[in-house]
């Protein structure tokens, strides 16, 4: 089905998105790449009166290095992600996210901040945003304002940001000389996770100094597997079933959804063997 | 000019030929149903039934119709010339026949069942007028389970037929004369400690067939005949049945299937939707155009397969069989499509295989429930009597403690026993199943993938390994129109073509079979070229038009080579024998004097010789004609087979089950298949590889679900999980060639091959791998979910025992 009819208008600067999105009021939505919005429109699941796209907006694509961070502008593709040598370096569980997602008409359309601002649960960035830490920037008539990932993502598709406010960016600390994987459980090639984990380590001394571990598809937001993080402290970096072991907790105390790929039971118990492997896989990828 | 120099000197028949209609094909630069434009045409949008089971108490259309742009909304009972929708096979005397109206009148009986009708001037405008019809229903009590449907206290579906049961059919060898009684034959194993009595209840996924070009229908009312375009199977067989139910007369209506993106079986049916764009279209008199959407087409195009088979399996501890008794309950949903009721027992002919068995009955139970029709998909029937067959047969070979290839063998149709006249009254013409099972067993390196299971079984390995396999024989090429009428089936089984002979020594071949991607431009170009001498570039194939290609049967049940072709090379003959009284004249011989070889007549003993482009152009021109010849060498012929075609083979997988996760993945496909005489082996395999992953789509991960309360929960295809690509192997094909004896090009049937042997091996091989653990049985499809939880159930169960 087509959309119901909306307006649309593609500015070139973040101020001018910002001024459409508060004179389009509550029923203005943003478009970056469309992969999640277009499918709604076309479902008329949701019938905003105006798109403001931003597609116009340079600004927004760039990747740069912000000293003890990079900034990933928020309409950079998965495919610019996954393939930017900068995300590449000091980000490297960001590049192997992106570049897990969908399929490569998907990742030359979609985009970093229209992911994480879509919110699903099943979507592979908030992990491994959350995982490294991350935040989010975003710009709205008060001016800008950064947010933590951890705080960013509030419920099942509902994030900290207030209406007229869009995402401008990605901030993600770097992690350099980190080994980092996304493990990613899907039933055919082309479906979402039932579950994913995103995994980063750092050995020191033959053992895991620091792991991070984000779950995608465990609840109504991505999560982090405290737990598991810090019982995979001071486990030998080359005791690949001690690593396992440590990690196994990943799922517990979650209540991810319920549904014919996986009941929550089942999750659980996914999760936990996923971070295993992703954190085998990530302590084989130190540098 | 064409003259036959230019064509090679070795025959078509068996190369691999490019397909002549992947140009458009591939580059999408061709003309869907969807692509076409009328001037003046209006586009119908439908309002679906949100409830499975209502009656409907009002609908409110006055919005909608004041709405811009709408030309005319219509509920069922705006629309009195509206005539019910056909049902082509009376199966049995006790069938019962649901009234299904293209407009609901009153009810609905399923989620997605039409309720009223917009007509607008854009699409746009419909379906925004569409979401304005206000209907009310007053819901009923849904019924979503076959078994339940059966129980006394039910909710019937139609209460005005007073059951759930639609039809019952059965037979047996007795009455057949085929064998013995069945019901002796397992009361004697029972008794016997030299025999073993297997039974099982085995359950067929519900699946839909998902071709790619969703249905799309364009009706212009506005010339000499109403034109229809539909991405159709069957042009010829809808026409017929519109006429038959609808208010235009079948001489008044043309019906062209233009490309069309995939069928299998799916699109082998009279829709309501269809019925709709013609009546609103007459209404009007204004062309109108109706395509559906993806999710539409999943509550609404008829889904398939859906049995519960309960099988009793009797044999001698030796591994022969003795008696198999197959009670099959099967799920119609709430109406009947053009063949719904006949689609199991197409089973019943079939759930012996390849094997020898001395009795055999065969019982289905049809029955309503409130979800979309099945009806024919990709096999029919046969994909879910091979799963029932394969199935027990590794069942047998785990409780004799056999080798699966093994205990097969012991009962399969040797080499020498062809034709062989089943114990379902059916003759085998011919086959080698050692032939292709050897090569098989070879290709798949059988005794190693054996060791490597041993040592993954020994090492406790998380990932098992598991060897599934089938051995098949397939009912295709419908069909036999004698044994057709036997069954009730409401047409024939014949197939016709014509040939027509252009001046210019260029050939048009209009065939009654209609493709939708097999390549019948190209195969058949290959057949017509060996027949005539014509250059395979120099035909070309006309069909899907009852206008120019009046005559046919359309395409389904892997008929298109084996009848259709068949009547092709019969039309080609004619020609040459056409051809022969004017070449003599010509060549001023006698007609018996001339020896004709690809065409070229030469006289016998010299090397004098008449081309067929040559007396071709000799007959257009008509100035040196014998006298009372008719200046016309276009043929034409119907075949009619008398038997049906049975292709066979052995599909071997190996599949690695991580037991940590449940994923399953397929390492190995090896499919060894005897398909007669390959025309065109490029074809065949693209055949077999589209097959296979239709089948493995049954076996992992398709399956269509409805909730309790009958609401469609995998209405689309983020939920209706379809293999791409990388979720399958790089198969590993093979042939053998026995000929088949039914018809004189030695062909068989390929189309429905790989999704009738694939599902048994997955399932057989998922299983071999996990029987160690304890787990026997798992439902398709083998998702990651059902098979963790299997493994849990068995290993809770093993911890529990011991």
């Amino acid at each position: 089905m087509r959309p119901v009819a909306f307006d649309y208008v593609a500015p070139t600067t973040v101020e001018e998105v910002v001024q459409a999105l508060s004179d389009g009021g509550e029923d203005a939505t943003v478009i970056s790449g469309g992969q999640s919005l277009l499918p709604v429109l076309r479902m008329r699941m949701a019938d905003p009166s105006l798109l403001v796209d931003l597609r116009r907006v340079d600004s927004l694509r760039e990747i740069r290095d912000d000293g003890d961070n990079l900034v990933i502008g928020a309409r950079a593709t998965h495919r610019q992600v996954s393939t930017d040598p900068l995300v590449r370096q000091h980000a490297g569980l960001i590049a192997k996210t992106a570049g897990s997602i969908g399929d490569p008409q998907i990742r030359y359309r979609g985009t970093i901040g229209g992911s994480l601002a879509h919110a699903d649960p099943a979507g592979d960035m908030g992990a491994a945003v959350l995982a490294l830490n991350g935040s989010l920037e975003l710009t709205g008539p008060r001016g800008s304002r950064t947010v933590a990932g951890g705080d960013f993502f509030v419920d099942y598709f509902t994030t900290a940001r207030e209406p007229g406010e869009v995402v401008t960016a990605v901030r993600i600390p770097k992690h350099d000389g980190w080994g980092s994987h996304y493990e990613k459980f899907t039933v055919v090639v082309q479906a979402w996770a039932v579950v994913a984990v995103a995994a980063a380590v750092r050995v020191e001394g033959g053992q895991v100094a620091e792991a991070r571990i984000g779950l995608t598809n465990m609840g109504t937001t991505p999560l982090r597997a405290a737990a598991a993080e810090q019982a995979l402290v001071g486990v030998a970096a080359a005791d690949t079933d001690a690593l396992r072991a440590a990690a196994a907790t990943a799922g517990e105390g979650t209540n991810p959804p319920d549904d014919p790929s996986g009941t929550p039971e089942y999750r659980r118990h996914l999760a936990g063997v996923l971070a295993g492997r992703a954190v085998v896989k990530a302590v084989e990828a130190v540098a | 000019m064409t003259t036959t120099a230019d064509r090679p000197d070795t025959a078509e028949v068996g190369q691999s030929r490019l397909r002549k209609e992947d140009r458009r094909l591939l580059t999408g630069r061709t003309r869907w149903t969807d692509n076409l434009e009328l001037p003046g045409m209006v586009h119908l949008a439908l309002v679906r039934s949100p409830v499975a089971n209502a009656t409907i108490t009002g609908i409110d259309t006055t919005e909608a119709a004041a709405a811009p742009g709408v030309v005319g909304v219509w509920t069922g009972e705006d629309l009195p010339e509206q005539g019910a929708m056909p049902i082509a096979w009376t199966v049995s005397d006790n069938l019962k026949v649901p009234s299904l109206m293209p407009l609901a009148v009153g009810t609905v009986k399923h989620v997605g069942d039409v309720v009223a009708v917009v007509a607008a001037t854009s699409k746009d405008a419909a379906d925004d007028a569409a979401g304005m019809v206000d209907v009310s229903y007053d819901e009923l009590l849904v019924v979503m389970d076959p078994i339940a449907a059966l129980e006394a206290d039910s909710p019937l579906v139609h209460p005005e037929l007073g059951t759930n049961v639609c039809a019952t059919w059965g037979m047996d060898s007795v009455a057949l004369g085929t064998g013995g009684d069945v019901e002796e034959a397992i009361r004697a194993a029972e008794a016997d400690p030299d025999q073993v009595v297997i039974r099982r209840t085995l359950r067929q996924n519900r699946i839909t067939p998902a071709f790619v070009e969703p249905r799309s229908i364009v009706v212009d009312p506005t010339a000499e005949q109403v034109t229809m375009w539909s991405a159709t199977q069957v042009p010829h067989i809808l026409r017929i049945l519109l006429a038959m139910t609808q208010p235009v007369d079948e001489h008044e209506l043309r019906v062209i299937a233009p490309d069309v993106g995939g069928g299998f079986g799916g699109k082998l049916q009279a829709t309501r939707e269809e019925a709709l764009v013609l009546l609103i279209a007459l209404r009007l008199q204004l062309p109108v155009k109706y395509t559906e959407t993806r999710m539409e087409s999943m509550q609404s195009a008829h889904h398939a397969r859906d049995q519960v088979q309960r099988l009793t399996l009797a044999a001698r501890k030796d591994g022969t069989i003795t008696a198999f008794d197959v009670d099959l309950v099967a799920d119609m949903g709430a109406y009947l499509g053009i063949l719904t009721a006949g689609i199991p027992l197409l089973g019943g002919f079939m759930f012996n295989g390849i094997y020898k068995i001395p009795a055999y009955r065969f019982f289905c139970t049809d029955v309503f429930t409130n979800k979309v029709m099945t009806d024919a998909y990709r096999g029919a029937g046969k994909p879910e009597a091979t799963f029932g067959i394969e199935r027990m047969m590794d069942e047998l070979a785990v409780e004799l403690g056999l080798d699966p290839i093994e205990v097969r063998r012991r009962n399969w149709i040797n080499p020498d026993e062809f034709p062989y006249a089943t114990v379902a009254g059916l003759t085998y013409d011919s086959g080698n199943y050692d032939q292709a099972t050897d090569r098989a067993l070879e290709l798949f390196d059988y005794d190693g993938l054996r060791a490597e299971q041993a040592r993954r079984r020994e090492s406790n390995d998380p990932v098992q390994l598991g060897i599934g396999v089938c051995t098949f024989v397939e009912l295709s090429g419908l069909a036999p129109s004698r044994v057709l009428g036997s069954l009730n089936y409401g047409s024939g089984g014949w197939e016709h073509a014509s040939i027509r002979m252009l001046p210019t020594g260029k050939v048009e071949v209009a065939a009654g079979t209609t493709p939708h991607g097999q390549g019948h431009a190209t195969a058949f170009a290959q057949l017509v070229s060996d027949e005539l001498g014509i250059p395979f570039e120099d035909i070309t194939l006309i069909s899907g038009d009852t206008a120019t290609v009046p005559r046919g049967m359309d395409t389904y049940g892997s008929r298109s080579l084996v009848v259709g072709g068949m009547a092709i090379v019969g039309a080609a003959r004619r020609v040459v024998e056409k051809a022969r009284p004017l070449a003599a004249h010509l060549l001023e011989a006698d007609p018996n004097d001339l020896e004709y070889d690809r065409g070229t007549f030469t006289v016998r003993g010299t090397d004098t010789s008449k081309t067929i482009p040559e007396i071709a152009l000799a007959m257009w021109l008509a100035h040196d004609l014998p006298d009372g010849m008719e200046a016309c060498l276009d043929s034409e012929s119907t075949f009619d087979p008398e038997n049906f075609s049975y292709p066979t083979g052995t599909h071997l997988a190996a599949v690695e089950v991580d037991t940590e996760t449940g994923k399953v993945t397929l390492r190995d496909y090896v499919c060894v298949q005897d398909v007669g005489v390959l025309v065109n082996p490029m074809i065949v395999d693209g055949q077999v590889h589209g097959g296979l992953t239709q089948g493995i789509g049954q076996a992992m991960y398709e399956e269509i679900r409805y909730s309790e309360d009958g609401q469609l929960t995998s209405g689309s295809l983020a939920d209706y999980l379809v293999p791409h690509a990388p979720d399958v192997p790089r198969y590993r094909t093979d042939t053998t060639v026995t000929h088949a004896t039914t018809n004189t090009l030695g062909v068989k049937a390929v189309g429905e091959t790989g999704t009738t042997a694939a599902p048994p091996a997955i399932v057989n091989g998922v299983l071999d791998a996990l029987r160690p653990l304890g787990v026997t049985d798992i439902t398709m499809p083998t998702t990651p979910l059902k098979v963790w939880s299997a493994i849990q159930a068995a290993r809770s169960e093993k911890g529990g025992a011991s």
